[in-house]
């Protein structure tokens, strides 16, 4: 009996073997060009950056191959632990309002028909295909001090004289939402559509009404997607400094507008691969409780 | 198929009423003006193919879909215009619907929890609904970890912890494997027995049906064609459909020749046919309908019948052995017996007929 199953565990054996040889060319071929690709272009850069922000900066905006904190000390600075401060804030204020914004709407693009929902996602996508400096133009256009939000404001009477709108946080913000909208929307969308009506009916069918439905059927049920909302949202926004250069006129800075700022102009590159390195950390935090909660929510919405 | 089922238990009042019920999708009419009464106590199914309206019967009473016309009365009160959580029925959804973010004793405590029903009440009434499904020590898992027989069992303890006054079932067995299928069919007649709660069941299985109903209302087209007990669906079949749709039938179609007493004559395309029955005149056109169980064989020609037909094959089907045989005009008239009759032969010519009390004359229906 035992020499039996010997005999059979080696037959296995060699089969894995096959196997093995069998899976691991095709897997080597489809991923290995991925692979070398995130290698050289992702991690290869990322490690670069970490390596930069140890360093410090030489008198003529060089970058001296001697180790130091003095970068990460610098961000702990009142000036520059404001802006990280004031960054988050806006961040995590855009997607709040992009998910108060983007939730009902998403919800109710999912429960028209599957044409309907097609030619509505259009209506979000539009605005995304367009070039994103001729969006952000437009709106400073459309706020500017005789823009027609203003001339509006002033016809009817509710101001005096023209409210100042452009380069300040608000259309900053305004900016920023309309950015991110499409993100929030889609994963939120996708999440809802898998939706299976049934749970609602049966929670409806056991005496709940609507709100109590939402609260404890619709709303876990569409956690994940609510959640890849958040991360595609908060990441970006934190990061981007188009909205904040174009529509804060250089007098909005966020964490974005200072990295660039470091590269750049005032060519401190340590402190902005510092900076670099935080936002890293802060979305690396985010995709692990992500991946956390996506294991915990790993069910099936079908 | 033989079985005694006449009591039906502690019937009293109808505790469902459907009067002049309709339902469109569209230009498309579901329901047709339908009269149901069901009584309080009673295991009635609604019974048909898919199609029929019998689901959407189903989701009117729960209040998932509006009636287009009619009224709807629950224990005498009109419930048309009321919300499904406001309604004294319970559901049992064909894909069961359970909560996948809930645990199982969740699940079943969500109705109790909605009305704010104390903590501990809730536990208690949980574990003891589980314990009459046989899921106790399942209280934990998730729907996902559940086999289908046990999420079923979930999904009726989950629907019956409320009391509802009416439990409505929608083709709740579907998924389960036959074995698994016949098992929970009992379980549920015992469940329903002993709880004396009301079940309206829908189901397009017809064995399915006569096991478990009190009443059976086979539907068709958005018509009830046929209400009563199981037995009385079986051998007395008062229109075409349940005639072919309830068991197997041979169904001939034909012309009334001669009345005599309760003995009709009938000539059919195959042949002529005799069948007892009364409220028929001659030349009416009409149907007889003959299980194969009843169709008796013989090599000479039988007085008052004309059924010449030539065997064809042998169909063997485990418990009964059909021999199948063709008559002129095309038809395939199927008899059964317990072994293979091998009183014939294939090819051979053979007079049908039968006891004119066996088979059952149905109206032509308009």
């Amino acid at each position: 009996m035992s020499k039996k199953l010997d005999d059979n565990s080696d037959l296995k054996q060699i089969g894995k073997k096959r196997d093995v040889k069998r899976k691991t060319l095709p897997a080597l071929a489809m991923a290995g060009p991925v692979s070398l690709w995130m290698i050289l272009f992702v991690t290869i850069p990322m490690l670069f950056i970490i390596y930069i922000s140890f360093m410090s900066r030489g008198v003529f905006g060089d970058v001296v191959y001697k180790f130091s904190g003095e970068s990460y000390q610098t961000l702990m600075d009142a000036t520059y632990f404001k802006v990280i401060l004031k960054s988050l804030r806006v961040a995590v204020f855009t997607t709040v309002l992009c998910l108060l914004v983007g939730y009902p709407f998403a919800y109710y693009i999912a429960r028209k028909p599957k044409e309907t929902a097609a030619k509505l996602i259009m209506l979000i996508m539009i605005p995304f295909w367009t070039n994103s400096l001729m969006r952000l133009n437009s709106w400073l256009l459309v706020f500017q001090t005789n823009g027609p939000v203003n001339s509006f404001l002033q016809w009817t009477g509710m101001t005096d004289g023209p409210i100042t709108f452009v380069y300040t946080d608000g259309l900053v913000v305004l900016g920023m939402i309309t950015n991110m909208l499409p993100f929030a929307v889609l994963p939120m969308y996708s999440s809802i559509e898998k939706l299976n009506k049934s749970f609602l009916e049966a929670s409806a069918d056991l005496g709940a009404n609507g709100a109590t439905t939402f609260r404890k059927i619709t709303l876990p049920l569409t956690f994940p997607g609510i959640f890849s909302s958040i991360i595609l949202v908060f990441i970006p926004t934190l990061g981007i400094y188009t909205v904040s250069d174009m529509l804060g006129g250089g007098k909005v800075l966020y964490i974005g507008n200072i990295i660039k700022n470091q590269f750049g102009s005032i060519r401190n590159w340590p402190l902005g691969a510092a900076l670099s390195v935080l936002l890293i950390v802060i979305t690396m935090l985010l995709i692990f409780l992500y991946t956390r909660f996506a294991s915990i929510e790993d069910m099936e919405v079908v | 198929m033989f079985r005694e089922k006449n009591e039906v238990n502690s019937m009293g009042d109808a505790i469902v009423s459907l009067i002049e019920v309709e339902k469109r999708f569209g230009s498309n009419q579901v329901v047709k003006k339908m009269n149901l009464e069901i009584m309080e106590g009673e295991f009635l199914t609604l019974l048909g193919p898919s199609g029929c309206g019998k689901t959407t019967t189903l989701r009117m009473i729960a209040g998932f879909e509006d009636a287009s016309a009619g009224v709807i009365k629950v224990q005498g009160e009109r419930i048309e215009d009321k919300e499904p959580y406001q309604r004294d029925v319970n559901t049992v959804f064909q894909n069961y619907a359970l909560f996948p973010h809930m645990s199982v004793f969740d699940n079943v405590a969500y109705g109790l929890t909605i009305k704010k029903v104390p903590k501990e009440e809730i536990k208690k009434r949980v574990l003891e609904m589980l314990e009459l499904v046989q899921l106790k020590g399942y209280e934990k898992r998730k729907p996902d970890a559940l086999s289908g027989g046990q999420k079923q069992r979930v999904a009726i303890a989950r629907a019956l912890i409320n009391n509802p006054k009416v439990l409505l079932l929608d083709e709740p067995l579907g998924a389960l494997d036959l074995k698994l299928r016949k098992q929970m069919q009992l379980e549920l007649k015992r469940l329903q027995r002993k709880l004396g709660i009301t079940f309206v069941y829908v189901t397009h299985d017809q064995e399915e049906a006569l096991t478990m109903s009190d009443r059976i209302a086979v539907m068709n087209a958005g018509v009830i064609e046929q209400l009563a007990v199981p037995n009385e669906i079986y051998d007395r079949p008062k229109t075409k459909f349940v005639a072919g749709f309830i068991g197997e039938s041979n169904i001939f179609d034909g012309t009334v020749k001669a009345v005599d007493g309760d003995l009709i004559t009938v000539e059919t395309s195959a042949g002529t046919v005799q069948v007892k029955g009364s409220g028929f005149q001659e030349r009416e056109t009409m149907h007889v309908s003959v299980r194969p169980e009843y169709v008796e064989v013989s090599k000479e020609p039988i007085p008052g019948f004309d059924l010449k037909g030539t065997v064809k094959d042998f169909i063997y089907m485990g418990t009964v052995v059909k021999t199948a045989v063709d008559m002129k005009d095309g038809m395939e008239v199927r008899y059964s017996r317990f072994e293979q009759d091998y009183s014939v032969k294939e090819q051979e010519t053979v007079y049908l007929y039968w006891r004119p009390e066996k088979a059952v004359p149905i109206k032509q229906s308009r």
